[in-house]
């Protein structure tokens, strides 16, 4: 018998061997009839079950907006949860961002309002004010945004309401450091208990932040006998930089990694700034993104293009091997049974990193093409590519073709243009209900053509993300 | 007066704190149980074995019935009896419910769903408009609306153009899915139901149970959205819920999981408008005559004033002296298309506007002049192709000061030189006008029923038949109550629509809903006030013309008495202070077949100015700016009718631009949540985005004179479409027309600016 201890609005809860893949969701509707969190899409795209989770990290509290219809239970040990209803003050009196969806009306059939509300007030914690980029995981059918975004900003010019606690201290009361066995759950605390443990548990369903392991649940409705929850190894969320470049942990979020990437590669912070939304870049990690194996991920193509390794490990054995032999095949990755993604280590020697992402909505879509372009140009040489797609195949994949028609050629339109056909020897995409296989193809060609636009005459040829006229 | 503020939505303060409760929030009974439909696997055929063993041994399964089990009436069609809630044997689309588990949690239900072992004998199912076609599978022959001889003046026309257009469908995704819930009571059953419609469910659940209407009280407070999606899609639940409740005798609850919803329930009508026009050469209209290919899906649901909506808006704005509109009403294996705001309209406006851009294209004029020479105007060109007089026009004056305020010449000349120094992003810019028939077509659904008392403490206790699905309505009906009470907004208590109260309603539909409840709302007030008025008269011995309500109280000569006081002392005299209200939509007379009459009590006006960038690499696109100006004549409440608008844009851009369905050749819905279908996220909004309300009043005796606005702004998302048009054009000097189908998706724009420029890929 194992249990689960976290804060829910700032009170201790304790659960005995809960049900390791009950949904936040539906423990607070069916549990505490605490139905002021929504279940809009039970799938982590549409945000009406939006909630803040607060974690101790070192000494400091990161507050993170999360969706409650894909986190499960075992994911709040140690954790603080707080929900619509519990922002206002004791007395009742609203939190500025509730007061402001009320005064610019920002609530029509208030149905997405409480996510929406959750989504603000924990950007208002933090001092956030990109406003398009917190709500971009909120769907709204009435709006049209526009009051939301106006109450938006009317609350960021408030202070924070002095009866907002500071978790720390109850949640260092929950007094949690030895690995956690629940009934059909393992929580480790340490990596390499976790390590050891997995070797003799292959079978086990491991789950970062659940955003995709969320829907085998929600959706598939599959049922996962053996679970492990790693969102306690402190030592996979690690980020190490050395001057040969970085090592990044496995279970490092994509919010972690794009803010490392914002002081490298611009280019792959502004593309991970597009993965998901705000709650899903919270909850998802790297680990996750590439272990799962899919072939439309959006950070393997980058980290290929890179140079990324990776390092897998099964108990005390460790073993490397570039990222993009990692992918065998369609939903088959080179990785031994007991065996895990520790990190990933990118190394230093991007100059002009590109990546370009389409789909059919610009925020919180999934990539029908997902092309970066890692292109060293000495002297108007270009002296070595790396070119990885997504989208284009059944996994992850270099564009050899393409990279042998730009190396060694002069960084000019004609090598572009003669590049072109190359990618038809790389690629024969599918045509689904995100893109035709020729659209695919074709953007991909044109990805090329913009990278040399940008690189060789610094041209605009991106669309401004919300720009005015 | 506490009409005509901008006074926040009722439940605002609810929606923030996460108290308002819609129906999945309701606490049932213990013991209820929870429901789902096991759905066909196949687009057409007959089932030959149902195999349920195993649904029936998993776990937390109670019950699972299917159609043989079903006492009464099996339907759930809002019009001609054709919807089984469980199929009989034949299957008409994929993802038609077969069977109904009942088990003890939501998730056990859905579980045991995907358990059944069935046996199809497959027919091929008709899933194109072309399929249909060519097997003419019509809901009802071809209905025709036609002035002047269309084919004649087409061939004595200086210019011609000919086109096709298609135009998608649209999933309402309203945030919250349907839901239902039934309790038994000792005589007859409780429905509670996220519905617009409250009164059919009445229905369809009595003759499911076999009960008279007055043995079902249906409850709804509000829905979480419904966009015409919950006019008849919530049949389905709400008689599940009632048909397990009875077999069980447990009260029950049910909601679609967000992918069931999608699979499950009718969209917006996606068609395809084939055009032809004749015109002078300064772009005058001579002729047009449109084809709908409109596909209605497999049953018949709302499909024919849908399409008759659409014709009754092909001309939008526009005086169209000979035209001919044909209108095929496609049968297809594919989910039964329904109500979407708009209802139909907004297909139909797409083509003229569309026949508006090409003519501009082919004469190489600016097409908000093409558009200004055929606005209506003066007699003989004020009068629609159905008969009835435009008697408002203001669509000209509007369009003129919205092109001033929107500088909508400069900017586009600016856009049109700036194009040519910037090889990848393009802009395009256009401005697009709204011209809405407000009433519904079935000319009885005109009226409604509100029902209000007035407690002796002085609060006041409003009913009325409308429902709240978000656009504010109980604010508005409430508004009108205080206002003739002189009362503020607060005193009115505001409860939830009940089939009890209110009786025989029609649904909440056709941007109907405040100026029908709002005006039963206002007669019962005044009957209950004229009552006060008479009491006081007698009581102070004052003539009634001396009497009157202010916001400072009841004027009673020179004296001022409380409202409280003045209910108190009616009370202790024995006055009524309770009210049913009445109101049917007056001047409105319509025939279907033959297409002539007034079947509209007036027209909403509006226009828009977009301005979008597309990314000529990929087709990608952005609104970088919209500028709106509408027309809800003396606004009830300025604050919510400008959310209609800017929610109504966006929803009408999404639709236009993003929202695509997809299925697959097996008539599967391949988009079928919101990973794979793409409805506006915050940062699709327009850049810049300026609205503005069109100040006066509505000539019609309206409810204070204001206009209906639920649907008229959703169609001003048509310039988005149309700039984007524009933006293509820009692509090469020269070039066919830019013939873009909508959802104009990345894709379609890539494919549209190849055959602009030539280029093969």
């Amino acid at each position: 018998m194992g249990e689960i201890r976290f804060l829910l609005n700032g009170l201790p809860v304790t659960l005995t061997d809960p049900q390791p893949t009950m949904t936040l969701l539906d423990w607070l509707r069916e549990e505490r009839n605490l139905c002021g969190t929504k279940e809009g899409c039970n799938e982590g795209d549409c945000g009406a079950c939006t909630v803040t989770l607060t974690s101790l990290e070192g000494d400091h509290l990161a507050h993170r907006a999360v969706n409650a219809c894909i986190l499960f239970m075992p994911q709040l040990h140690g954790r603080a949860v707080r929900t619509v209803e519990g922002i206002a003050s004791p007395e009742g009196a609203l939190h500025p961002v509730q007061q402001a969806m009320i005064d610019h009306h920002g609530s029509q059939c208030g149905f997405c309002t409480p996510g929406i509300v959750m989504s603000l007030y924990t950007a208002h914690r933090d001092g956030r004010q990109d406003h398009d980029d917190v709500l971009a995981g909120n769907l709204c059918r009435c709006t049209g945004y526009a009051p939301i975004l106006r109450a938006a900003e009317a609350a960021a010019s408030e202070p924070r309401p002095q009866w907002e606690l500071n978790e720390a201290e109850a949640l260092v009361a929950l007094d949690i450091t030895e690995d956690t066995i629940l009934n059909g759950a393992f929580i480790p605390s340490s990596l390499d208990s976790f390590a050891s443990w997995y070797a003799e548990h292959s079978d086990a369903t491991l789950v970062g932040g659940a955003t995709d392991v969320g829907l085998w649940v929600t959706k598939s409705l599959r049922e996962l006998p053996q679970t492990a929850f790693l969102h306690r190894l402190a030592e996979l969320q690690r980020i190490e930089t050395t001057e040969a470049g970085t090592t990044i942990g496995a279970g490092v979020s994509i919010a972690r990694l794009r803010g490392w990437a914002a002081g490298f590669y611009p280019d792959l912070a502004e593309l991970l700034r597009r993965y998901g939304s705000v709650q899903v870049r919270n909850a998802a990690t790297i680990g996750g993104n590439i272990a799962n194996g899919s072939p439309i991920g959006d950070a393997p193509p980058a980290l290929i293009a890179l140079g990324a390794t990776l390092t897998l490990r099964r108990g005390e054995s460790r073993r490397e091997m570039p990222l993009e032999d990692f992918f065998v095949a369609y939903g088959k990755q080179d990785r031994q049974p007991g065996e895990f993604v520790e990190s990933i280590f990118v190394p230093e020697n991007a100059q002009n990193l590109r990546c370009h992402k389409l789909s059919k909505r610009f925020d919180q879509d999934i990539s029908a093409v997902c092309g970066c372009f890692n292109i060293t140009v000495v002297e108007d040489t270009i002296t070595a590519a790396r070119v990885a797609f997504g989208g284009m195949a059944a996994t992850p994949r270099r564009a050899n073709a393409v990279e042998t028609a730009l190396v060694g050629q002069p960084f000019t339109e004609a090598t572009i243009t003669a590049a072109l056909p190359a990618f038809a020897e790389d690629f024969t995409p599918l045509s689904d209900m995100r893109a035709s296989a020729d659209y695919r193809l074709q953007c991909a060609r044109n990805m090329l053509r913009r990278t040399f636009l940008e690189i060789s005459a610094g041209t605009q040829t991106r669309l401004a993300r919300r720009g005015a006229a | 007066m506490a009409v005509q503020k901008a006074t926040p939505h009722d439940s605002a303060l609810l929606h923030v704190t996460g108290q308002a409760r819609y129906t999945d929030d309701i606490p049932l009974p213990r013991g209820t149980l929870h429901l789902a439909f096991g759905l066909s696997e196949t687009a057409a055929g007959t089932i030959t074995a149902m195999d349920l063993a195993e649904v029936r041994a998993a776990e937390g399964v109670v019950s699972v019935l299917t159609a043989a089990d079903l006492p009464f009436a099996n339907d759930v069609s809002p019009s001609i009896g054709d919807e089984p809630l469980l199929s009989p044997g034949e299957v008409r689309y994929l993802g038609q419910p077969l069977f109904l588990v009942i088990a003890r949690s939501h998730l056990a239900a859905r579980k045991a769903a995907r358990l059944a072992s069935i046996d199809y004998r497959e027919a091929k199912p008709i899933l194109t408009l072309d399929e249909a076609l060519k097997a003419e599978a019509f809901f009802e022959p071809p209905l025709f609306y036609r002035r002047g001889d269309a084919e004649a003046a087409l061939s004595n026309s200086a210019r011609k153009i000919e086109g096709s257009m298609e135009i998608g469908g649209q999933e309402h995704f309203y945030l919250e899915g349907q839901a239902a819930a039934a309790e038994l009571q000792e005589d007859g059953i409780v429905i509670h139901a996220s519905t617009q419609h409250p009164s059919e469910i009445q229905h369809k659940v009595a003759e499911a149970l076999g009960l008279p209407f007055a043995a079902v009280r249906v409850q709804t407070r509000r829905m979480g959205g419904g966009f015409g999606g919950k006019e008849s899609q919530g049949n389905a639940l709400a008689v599940a819920c009632a048909v397990a409740a009875r077999h069980i005798g447990r009260p029950t609850s049910m909601r679609y999981d967000r992918d069931d919803d999608f699979i499950i329930t009718g969209k917006r009508h996606d068609l395809r408008i084939r055009y032809k026009a004749g015109f002078d050469d300064d772009g005058t209209l001579q002729a047009v005559s449109f084809i709908h290919d409109i596909r209605c899906g497999w049953a018949l649901d709302l499909s024919l004033p849908v399409a008759d909506r659409a014709m009754l808006h092909a001309d939008n704005a526009y005086f169209l002296p000979n035209v001919m509109i044909t209108s095929h009403r496609l049968r297809t294996n594919t989910q039964s298309n329904t109500a979407f705001r708009g209802f139909g309209g907004p297909q139909g406006m797409v083509g003229i506007e569309r026949v508006m851009d090409h003519i501009a294209h082919e004469l190489r004029l600016d097409p908000l002049e093409v558009r200004r020479r055929n606005l209506y105007g003066a007699a003989p060109r004020n009068t629609t192709h159905y008969g009835q007089v435009v008697e408002d026009n203001i669509a000209p004056a509007l369009i003129n000061r919205l092109a001033e305020t929107s500088g909508y010449e400069a900017r586009k000349a600016a856009i049109e030189l700036s194009n040519d120094s910037n090889p990848v992003i393009k802009r395009g810019i256009a401005l697009t006008p709204v011209k809405f028939g407000i009433s519904f077509t079935l000319t009885h659904l005109n009226q409604a029923g509100a029902l209000v008392h007035v407690y002796s403490d002085g609060s006041i206790h409003l009913n009325h038949g409308g429902t709240e699905m978000g656009q504010g309505l109980n604010t508005k009906v409430g508004q009108v109550a205080a206002a003739v009470f002189g009362q503020p907004l607060e005193a009115v208590k505001i409860t939830a629509t009940d089939t009890g109260k209110v009786p025989n309603t029609s649904a909440t539909a056709a941007s109907s809903g405040s100026d029908l409840n709002g005006m039963a709302c206002k007669a019962a007030c005044e009957t209950i006030r004229d009552r006060l008025v008479e009491f006081a008269s007698q009581h102070w011995q004052q003539p009634a013309s001396a009497i009157s309500f202010t916001e400072d109280g009841v004027e009673i000569g020179s004296e001022v008495v409380a409202f409280a006081d003045l209910v108190k002392a009616a009370y202790m005299h024995r006055v009524s202070l309770s009210a049913t209200g009445f109101y049917a939509t007056p001047k409105i007379n319509w025939d279907r077949l033959k297409g002539q009459g007034r079947p509209f009590f007036y027209f909403a006006y509006g226009a828009a100015v977009t301005e979008v960038a597309i990314d000529t690499l990929t087709g990608e696109n952005r609104i970088l700016r919209t500028d709106i100006l509408h027309d809800c004549g003396t606004s009830l409440n300025p604050a919510l009718d400008i959310g209609q608008i800017e929610g109504g844009y966006v929803q009408g851009a999404g639709w236009l631009t993003m929202e695509e369905l997809v299925w697959d050749d097996k008539g599967g819905l391949r988009t079928h949540a919101p990973s794979t279908y793409k409805i506006p996220a915050a940062s699709d909004r327009p850049g810049v985005f300026n609205v503005a309300l069109w100040d006066a009043q509505n000539n019609e005796e309206t409810i204070y004179r204001s206009k209906a606005v639920g649907e008229p702004p959703l169609m001003l998302g048509i310039s988005a479409l149309m700039a984007l048009s524009h933006a293509i054009e820009q692509c090469a000097p020269e070039g066919p027309y830019p013939s873009l189908d909508a959802p104009a998706t990345p894709e379609r724009i890539l494919r549209t600016i190849a055959a602009r420029t030539g280029e093969e890929w």
